[in-house]
């Protein structure tokens, strides 16, 4: 028997079996039963040893009898607990043995997580259209910053790892820290305070928001809109570091740096004054080379210099004229010598010629020369009278004559 | 002419120790000029160094009071 077969003619009493399988006829002819979105708190859960799930779905003012069978939960991806705030996915049928019905589960999850994730997209989606995550809003970090201020919980694990980078990397740093609760509900205001409190302050260079991490939950004052606009507002450019590579916040996307966890924003905030040692030693190297360079530049213009000197020095040209005056006085020795020598020939044949002409050559040839005893030679016979003494030189000698008529 | 070492950051230094090496190396210079900037650039970097040896994280927490306090580094974090 059943919900279309029925008839006017069927008796009136009906077995326990019958009700039950028309209230199930019933409930499954409704299509909205057969697909629906149930959300409610876990309990009364239990696991048979089958692998099937038990449990009721609870709200203020009811429940719902639920299962899961096996194959359906071996795909849940966390495990379910009384008291979890769930949204289970199933239809809506009779269990006729036991005369009651339930929701035959085939999926579950947090129901935080969907709203969460709803909300996370929806904020984030508002914001970007405002322009907060525009890179033209992004702030420059500082290369060498003096002072760092840190948002984040003062005993956490992710400050302890944030200090030991700044002290591995750049121990010339301050760090000024504005401790807060990072998650809860107190932690947005508080976070928001806290960083505020170090942006108004004129001594930071770069504030490091950090948060070590955990679930979707535990990261979410990091979601905050206020949070995320107050961070959007500071004046200081902001890293943040919040969870673990995989863990992404709408701070990470407002903040002017987004490092993939506190170690890492600690990193980014510094430079690593490891390579200053090899900078600061090529520097100096630098410097010696380049005085070397000079000094020596130098030595070689004195030395270019000594030696145009010594070039111009009146002992240079006293040493050049003495040999000039050598030269000269070689040469003038030299044309005097010639000229005595022309001289001397010259001289010769004169003496030759003189000798030629003299009286001698005629004395010798027989001629005699007459000479009064005044020593005029006689020329003419009017130069003499009868009686005068004269002298007659020959070649070989002189006798004396006397007149005895003219 | 110069500030003291001691009135700059180590960024600061790091800066000058730069300059007066591209000063010298520009060559534009009395040797007077060049020894000076030679030996502060010497000065520069043994400051610069020194600062690398001796530095140790300065960290320091903000109470609920709004007191500033020193918070110890030790080795442990």
């Amino acid at each position: 028997m059943g919900f279309f077969n029925q008839s006017a003619s069927e008796p009136d009493v009906w077995t326990v079996s019958e009700v039950n399988r028309y209230v199930r006829e019933l409930f499954e002819i409704d299509y909205r039963l057969q697909d629906l979105e149930v959300s409610g708190e876990v309990s009364n859960f239990s696991q048979a040893r089958s692998g099937h799930l038990y449990f009721t779905l609870k709200d203020d003012a009811a429940q719902l009898k639920c299962v899961m069978w096996r194959t359906a939960a071996q795909r849940l991806r966390f495990q379910p607990q009384d008291g979890d705030a769930v949204v289970v996915r199933g239809r809506l049928s009779v269990y006729e043995a036991g005369g009651v019905y339930q929701l035959y589960a085939e999926t579950m999850s947090p129901a935080g997580r969907g709203n969460l994730a709803l909300a996370f997209e929806q904020l984030k989606e508002r914001l970007a259209a405002e322009g907060l995550f525009d890179v033209e809003q992004k702030r420059p970090i500082p290369p060498f910053p003096r002072k760092i201020g840190i948002v984040t919980s003062p005993d956490a694990a992710a400050l302890r790892d944030i200090l030991h980078v700044l002290q591995r990397r750049c121990p010339l740093v301050a760090v000024l820290i504005a401790p807060t609760l990072v998650q809860g509900p107190e932690a947005p205001a508080q976070i928001v305070r806290a960083l505020q409190w170090l942006d108004g302050r004129s001594d930071i260079d770069t504030i490091i928001v950090a948060r070590g991490g955990g679930s979707i939950e535990d990261l979410w004052a990091f979601n905050d809109e206020q949070v995320v606009r107050a961070i959007a507002a500071a004046r200081h450019p902001i890293i943040s570091g919040v969870g673990h590579e995989t863990d992404f916040t709408i701070t990470d996307f407002v903040a002017d740096e987004r490092a993939p966890t506190p170690s890492a924003a600690a990193e980014r905030a510094v430079p690593d004054l490891s390579e200053m040692h090899v900078l600061i030693r090529e520097r100096r190297q630098r410097l010696t080379a380049v005085m070397a360079r000079q000094l020596q530049q130098r030595q070689v213009a004195v030395a270019q210099l000594r030696r145009s000197l010594t070039h111009l020095s009146p002992r240079t040209r006293l040493e050049n004229n003495r040999q000039r005056i050598d030269g000269l006085n070689g040469r003038l020795e030299q044309a005097m010598q010639r000229r005595l020598e022309k001289i001397r020939a010259r001289l010769a044949l004169s003496q030759t010629s003189l000798a030629a002409v003299g009286p001698a050559a005629t004395l010798k040839r027989g001629y005699a020369i007459v000479r009064r005893v005044d020593g005029q030679i006689v020329r003419s016979v009017t130069a003499v009278a009868s009686g005068d003494v004269l002298a007659v030189q020959v070649v070989d000698g002189e006798f004396e004559t006397v007149v005895r008529s003219s | 002419m110069n500030p003291s070492l001691t009135d700059l950051s180590f960024e600061e230094a790091l800066a000058a120790l730069e300059t007066a090496v591209a000063q010298l190396e520009s060559g534009d210079l009395t040797l007077e000029e060049a020894l000076a900037l030679y030996e502060r650039g010497q000065q520069l970097a043994d400051y610069c160094g020194q600062q690398l040896e001796t530095a140790v994280l300065r960290v320091e927490q903000v109470t609920s009071d709004g007191e500033i306090v020193e918070r110890p580094m030790t080795d442990d974090g």
